[in-house]
């Protein structure tokens, strides 16, 4: 199968400020929070990244998507490197965190126009595109409401919908259901296998066990930056539940001081 | 380019879809000026200006026939209505009453001669040594009838006396002119030191009322983000951000202008009846709107690298107070140095503020020259790319972006 995303030797170290060592209870000016982590994604694959709080899947994703630079390593997206052709790379993947925030004063439609215009699809296909989308989320119904009117599901749906205006081949969602209510967790469930089917390559990051269960073909187990396992999800379960697999890693890797 | 102009587009729509931003700094800041001005000249003017039809109520005590014979004609000649009453020296309590009522602005003035004042004034000699005849004259500063009737009276006395010992005369042939200076050159000097540096302020206060908000507020709200995954090219963002910042700045600059520039002759009137007579060419409002132009882009663009540099909105704000005053007094200094002149030294038109203040000085009093103007707007205009370059040095800056 080809492989449409590399991620080679990621690591990422954040300095500390005074304050952000006393949340984190340390006295280290540094912070490894991913540590020489590779994985690839083959086409047409829905991967998830595991793991718990802080373990470093934001920062790994903001990596791939160009929001900010590795220390070391890089990643390369149909051969496309994110250190030297970042907008190259940005031109094929559509991502999605909570961290991008859809400005207040701006309507659904508005916004998907001009995020369409910024990704250079032509105004038909971009029509058609918004048309079709918009009636499978429902947004039409909102369309020309101010975001600052929206509810946090809408906002969501809308900030989804948005990630995708130019139809890229790879998606990379972080923790696509957080903050979502059930139906609006299903709705988008749903459109992650979908998007599949139609040959797109997915990445999620997640700490929940059912949507990997639900949705995955590959998992890799990431713990304090360190990738853990990396496998087709079916090798690592072996028939078990992947929340006890998970914790037996955690276990072997951390122990259970913590 | 394609994107710099959706960048540019989307601002606009932002600021001019926004009917309260648009009112409270594109209109509001010009209505302002023009109701403040206006009111201000006007209240300067009815200060000191008198009703034309108001008659003066003057009362003499031993008043001379030189008086009703010299004085009084001159007065009626000047438009001067009075109404004049006389009172004897020997009425202190009625002298009493009057006072007290130019106390009470009923009365505007009481002349006091000494008794005898002609003949006295016709014996006098310095050489006598002996005290001088006397004129009292009794009147309220407060009641600007009174005091418009004491100084002109005043004048008056002070004229006679000179032509009773005349040896020289001062400038006393009516049909000569003898103040050369044109209107042109009074608004020339006025105009040429205020002007540049109320542009200056409003300028400022116009990138202020748009950059912030649109740079520092972005990253605040996490708009900006959005913006940064998309394959648009940083240095795109930072070309679209400033130039659409800038038009709005120059426009809400323009409002605070012509605000100025209608309520500007109301203010004058108010100094002392000066009018504005100047006329600029077409070609000067042409070099004017550049010289603003290049002044906007580098304030805008010194403002941009702040707030991009800034967390929110309000540490923005307070980040470029400093700036504010660094600018302040460049822009002073600049009006403060002969500013309506041109310098033979061309290198002080590379000193960003200092050159706009200077040359906007020049035009306004009709001394443009060619060079100092190319010099600034060019100098301008290259220390605005370096802004280009610094924000978008910034926009790529994970830890200027991202910074919690
Ligand atoms: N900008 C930053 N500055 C300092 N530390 C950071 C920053 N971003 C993330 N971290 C730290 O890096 C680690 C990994 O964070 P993150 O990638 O967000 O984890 P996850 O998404 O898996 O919960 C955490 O310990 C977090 O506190
Ligand atoms: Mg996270």
């Amino acid at each position: 199968m080809d492989i449409v995303l590399e991620a080679k030797h990621l690591k990422k170290t954040f300095r500390l400020s005074k304050k952000q060592q006393k949340i984190e209870k340390t006295n280290q000016a540094e912070k490894i929070a991913v540590n020489d982590l590779s994985f690839d994604l083959k086409k047409g694959e829905i991967f998830g990244l595991l793991g718990p709080n802080g373990a470093g899947k934001t920062t790994t994703l903001r990596m791939i998507s160009t929001l900010i630079k590795s220390d070391s390593g890089d990643v390369l997206v149909e051969g496309y490197s994110a250190k030297e052709h970042p907008e190259e790379v940005r031109d094929r993947i559509g991502f999605l965190t909570s961290e991008l925030k859809l400005e207040d004063f701006f309507t659904p439609n508005y916004l998907f126009d001009f995020f369409s215009r910024l990704h250079g699809v032509d105004e038909e296909t971009a029509s058609n595109r918004k048309k079709a989308l918009f009636e499978k989320f429902g947004i039409d119904q909102f369309a020309e409401v101010k975001v600052a009117n929206l509810s946090t599901g809408m906002k969501q749906k809308v900030s989804l919908v948005i990630s995708i205006v130019h139809d890229p081949s790879i998606i990379v969602f972080d923790e696509p259901t957080n903050g979502l209510d059930v139906l609006t967790a299903k709705v988008v469930t749903d459109f992650l296998q979908e998007l599949k089917q139609a040959g797109k390559t997915i990445l999620v990051s997640t700490h929940i066990f059912s949507l990997v269960e639900k949705i995955c073909d590959r998992v890799g187990i990431i713990i304090n930056g360190k990738m853990i396992v990396c496998d087709e999800l079916a090798h690592i379960t072996q028939g078990r539940a992947l929340e006890d697999v998970f914790f037996d890693i955690y276990q072997n890797e951390v122990g259970d001081a913590e | 380019m394609k994107n710099i102009l959706t960048i540019i587009k989307k601002e606009f729509a932002r600021f001019f879809g926004d009917k309260r931003l648009v009112l409270t700094t594109l209109i509001l800041p010009g209505l302002l000026i023009f109701t403040i001005y206006t009111f201000m000249g006007s209240a300067i003017f009815n200060g000191t200006q008198v009703d034309e039809n108001y008659v003066t109520t003057i009362y003499t005590i031993n008043a001379p026939a030189s008086f009703q014979e010299k004085i009084q004609p001159l007065l009626t000649e000047s438009q001067f209505q009075a109404e004049y009453k006389a009172i004897d020296a020997s009425d202190k309590e009625g002298i009493n009453r009057i006072k007290q009522e130019i106390q009470n602005q009923n009365i505007d003035l009481c002349i006091e001669f000494s008794p005898d004042f002609d003949q006295k004034v016709a014996e006098y000699d310095v050489s006598l040594g002996i005290t001088a005849p006397y004129i009292r004259m009794y009147y309220n500063s407060v009641k600007s009838e009174s005091f418009a009737a004491y100084s002109l009276l005043n004048t008056m006395f002070t004229n006679y006396e000179g032509t009773l010992t005349n040896k020289f005369d001062i400038n006393m042939q009516p049909d000569i002119q003898f103040d050369l200076a044109t209107n042109e050159d009074l608004t020339a000097t006025i105009l040429g030191m205020l002007l540049p540096f109320l542009i200056l302020m409003f300028l400022f206060s116009g990138c202020m009322a748009v950059a912030p908000e649109s740079i520092a507020g972005e990253k605040e709200r996490g708009t900006i983000a959005t913006l940064l995954v998309t394959p648009m090219k940083r240095s795109e963002l930072a070309m679209g951000k400033l130039m659409s910042l800038s038009v709005i700045a120059v426009l809400c600059a323009i409002s605070s202008f012509i605000g100025t520039i209608i309520s500007l002759p109301n203010l004058m009137k108010g100094m002392g009846e000066l009018e504005i007579t100047a006329s600029y060419q077409f070609i000067d409002y042409i070099w004017l709107l550049l010289i603003i132009i290049s002044t906007v882009l580098i304030l805008i663009g010194l403002i941009s690298v702040i707030s991009a540099y800034a967390k929110s909105v309000k540490e923005a704000t307070t980040l470029v107070t400093p700036l504010m005053i660094v600018v302040m007094v460049i822009g002073l200094f600049a009006m403060l140095s002969k500013s309506t002149e041109v310098s033979s030294n061309y290198l002080i038109y590379l000193i960003p503020i200092y050159n706009s203040i200077k040359v906007m000085g020049n035009i306004f009093s009709f001394q443009m020259a060619v060079v100092p103007v190319l010099i600034t707007i060019v100098s301008n205009v290259v220390y605005a790319s370096a802004f280009v370059f610094f924000l978008t040095k910034m926009f790529n800056s994970e830890k200027v972006m991202f910074s919690k």
